[in-house]
């Protein structure tokens, strides 16, 4: 296989970031169907990526195929755009398309995310793809996959609600923290890939598009902008967006998804923003934290 | 309210190269409301046989049967179930109820099948039970486990807990003691005080005169060939 | 004498028609034809083999016959549409596997398991769900502090209870019942058949039970129909089917059964 350079001529531009544009034009049109019909899983013929399964095979397919010279990319794992995973998926794209990234939100045209949106509003005009390990909501009550698509058809989705609960018999709360289903438009049951429940309420009416890709599971889904997407719950046990009950150590900030980080061996921790673009730019602006390095020191 | 006319019965046994056994023709008899008929004969001569085809539980080969203006000859299954839970009562010799269920549900379950109150269904069980000198400590067993005499006193609280219009009473005497013997006549009277048209058979001579209106040999019902 | 006169319900509830289903050249079932009143309880019995699951599969919806007709409460149910005839599935009409592992969920618990068909048809408040699971487990004598177990820690009969407990919740007015005693001693067959008489009779329910066990029609069904080869060979009110048996298989199926 030829491999492009950063240049993009040629027979290079024809065979733009990586994937063949047969490849690019068969997720398209899975991309397209999913936009279509928001929230339903439509099956893809996923090929082999040069990276293991679960490293999000998935999702580099999808912005394989939706970015453009361009495009600004930003990857982030966790909310961090510094881990291993977000790296080197962002090197991958930086040399296979020659895109340029960044680290911003705000400036990303395309954000590839596993399991966080970002703290800062997403906007018109950009597209978030999710890595996407088991994109089945109903997979882990009903093993056959044959039945699972023959409920998600008729609407039957009274099995999802079991799960709920049994949270709440066993913990007397709905105790699923991250990957809680979400129920599109009225129609289709979808699990928002294992993002923490804290980011639910963003999946909703969101102006960005949101793209979906599970490599192993060969599935495409989306939620168009603008889209409705309701937590399912209980009348007498509603929803709720949770998140550690602390502020960030670092920038202070009250409202945003935190990482718990253990500092030593005598229980010491402390708890900082996951999403690590956000923490920096408030640090900049001047927010401090409990454990922020004193000025001047 | 019982009315048989020409009658006929025969058994055929398929497993046995399909032996045609005849065992009645052209019974015909009549129970009016308030009357008792006592059907008498030797052992073997269809007796039960007799009463069995009125309960719907042999089938007919020819004939009529109308109980209560339904001809069990004829009826749907769905017919006779409801001539059984509503008009015809039967008291057989044998006493079948699901294991584990208490006496006093037994005696009950007629009245509950009917829509009766369930409180109301004990009380009326309770009251036969207690008239048919059932101790009271039995009445939340089950009663496969009791005496022969004591199943028969349950089969007969159970049969007389509804005041069925029509009534076959297989044996209603037999293994009683006097006292019980007593209170089962009793209940017979009562029944035909009000207007139930009874069918037995009775071993029991003196129960036969005191009780019976009338009685039919049905050995007159008996075919020929096999007589 | 008022209270006599409405002897029985005119209307059937199921009404089938030439019923036949064959696997390739082999017959499942042929030609059956009958129909059930609403608080009827018929059974089906036969050997193994005989066609009386395959007729139960059939009418239950869980496989397609190839011939006959099909009707319930004046609908034609072959005909409508899948989503139709699954909500009937979980609202009008129950099923009772003779394995409760088929027909509960083992890794949920007893009150998810009976809130199930409550949340399929559109329930969401949990304490309803609950107190309405905690109504169940009493009617079918499962402790209330067994709710949060799930099945697999429960006895074959306790599992057997809890399956008609979530089968009977959303109030179905057709049950279907494959083998429910099968595999389960005798003591606790005996406790479930008069749970099963109880819930007949005070529900009013019109159940189809398929068995082998003649002991088990005797005490619970109305109506028997024999089955041989797939085909009806007899049917008739339950005891005179069974005391006054006219066709040669079911004098032979009568007098096969052992005497205790």
């Amino acid at each position: 296989m030829s491999e492009p350079g950063s240049g993009v001529s040629g027979a290079d531009a024809y065979n733009f970031a990586y994937l063949d544009e047969q490849t690019k034009r068969m997720i398209r049109r899975a991309l397209l169907k999913a936009l279509a019909v928001p929230g339903y899983q439509v099956p893809f013929a996923s090929r082999e990526m040069p990276m293991p399964y679960g490293w999000g095979t998935g999702g580099v397919q999808v912005t394989a195929a939706c970015l453009v010279p361009e495009d600004r990319l930003k990857v982030i794992d966790q909310g961090a755009d510094d881990t291993t995973n977000a790296v080197s998926i962002r090197k991958f794209f930086s040399r296979t398309a020659g895109v340029e990234t960044t680290e911003h939100t705000a400036e990303a045209t395309l954000i590839q995310t596993r399991h966080r949106i970002p703290e800062t509003p997403l906007r018109k005009g950009q597209i978030l793809v999710y890595q996407v390990p088991i994109p089945e909501p109903l997979r882990f009550l009903e093993p056959r996959e044959t039945e699972t698509r023959k409920m998600h058809e008729l609407e039957e989705y009274g099995l999802m609600h079991v799960k709920l609960y049994e949270d709440i018999a066993r913990h007397g709360q709905i105790a699923t923290s991250y990957a809680y289903p979400v129920k599109v438009e009225g129609r289709y049951v979808m699990d928002p890939s294992p993002i923490p429940k804290f980011d639910n309420p963003k999946l909703g009416d969101n102006p960005a598009i949101q793209l979906f890709g599970a490599g192993r599971e060969q599935r495409i889904y989306a939620l168009p902008p603008w889209t409705k997407a309701v937590s399912l719950d209980f009348d007498d046990h509603p929803f709720q967006a949770s998140k550690a009950p602390h502020d960030c150590d670092l920038c202070g900030a009250a409202h945003s998804y935190l990482d718990e980080v253990i500092t030593d061996d005598r229980g010491g921790r402390m708890f900082v923003c996951s999403d690590t673009d956000f923490c920096t730019g408030r640090q900049a602006a001047g927010h401090r934290g409990r454990l922020s390095p004193q000025e001047g020191l | 309210m019982i009315r048989i006319e020409n009658l006929s019965k025969s058994f055929i046994l398929h497993n046995q190269g399909g032996a045609v056994i005849p065992v009645m023709t052209e019974a015909s008899l009549t129970v009016s409301p308030g009357e008792c008929v006592g059907l008498t004969g030797q052992s073997g001569a269809g007796k039960s046989t007799l009463m069995r085809i009125v309960y719907g539980n042999y089938l007919a080969a020819g004939g009529s049967i109308l109980v209560g203006g339904v001809d069990v000859a004829q009826a749907a299954p769905r017919q006779i179930i409801a001539l059984r839970r509503q008009t015809l009562g039967y008291v057989s010799q044998f006493l079948r109820v699901v294991p584990r269920v208490p006496t006093l549900d037994v005696v009950a379950e007629p009245l509950l099948a009917l829509g009766v109150a369930p409180a109301a269904a004990k009380d009326r069980a309770a009251a036969l039970l207690a008239r048919l000198n059932i101790p009271q400590r039995l009445w939340s067993l089950s009663p496969t486990t009791f005496s022969g005499g004591e199943q028969q006193r349950v089969n007969i609280a159970r049969g007389f807990a509804h005041g069925y219009p029509a009534l076959l009473l297989d044996e209603p005497t037999a293994s009683l003691d006097a006292a019980n013997r007593e209170v089962v006549l009793t209940l017979i009277e009562e029944a035909k005080a009000r207007g139930a048209a009874i069918l037995g058979i009775f071993h029991d001579e003196a129960a036969r005169a005191r009780v019976c209106d009338r009685l039919v040999d049905v050995t007159g019902f008996t075919p020929r060939a096999a007589a | 004498m008022a209270a006599l006169e409405k002897s029985y319900e005119d209307q059937a509830l199921l009404s089938v028609t030439g019923l036949t289903k064959r696997y390739g050249p082999r017959i499942g079932c042929a030609e059956v034809t009958f129909d059930l009143y609403p608080g009827e309880v018929l059974g089906i019995v036969g050997e193994s083999g005989s066609g009386k699951s395959t007729l139960l599969s059939c009418l239950a919806g869980h496989l397609r016959p190839d011939l006959g007709r099909v009707s319930y409460d004046g609908r034609d149910v072959l005909g409508m549409a899948e989503t139709e005839r699954r909500r009937l599935g979980r609202t009008d009409w129950a099923y009772v596997h003779q394995n409760p592992r088929d027909g509960l969920r083992m890794g949920v618990s007893a009150g998810g398991n009976v809130g199930e068909r409550l949340m399929a048809v559109g329930a969401r408040h949990y304490g309803d769900i609950r107190a309405k699971a905690t109504d169940w487990l009493g009617r079918v004598e499962i402790a209330a502090d067994r709710i949060d177990d799930r099945p697999s820690a429960f006895s074959g009969g306790m599992q057997q209870r809890l399956q008609i407990a979530r089968n009977l919740v959303t109030g179905p007015r057709l049950v279907f019942m494959d083998e429910p005693t099968g595999g389960l001693d005798v003591s606790v067959q005996a406790r479930l058949l008069d749970l099963l008489r109880g819930l007949v009779r005070d529900l009013g329910l019109s159940v189809i039970i398929v068995t082998h066990d003649l002991a088990v029609v005797r005490l619970l069904a109305h109506r028997l129909m024999v089955m041989k080869d797939g085909r009806v060979v007899e049917q008739g009110l339950t005891d005179q089917v069974l005391d006054d048996p006219q066709h040669a298989y079911t004098q032979l199926l009568v007098s096969s059964v052992l005497q205790v």
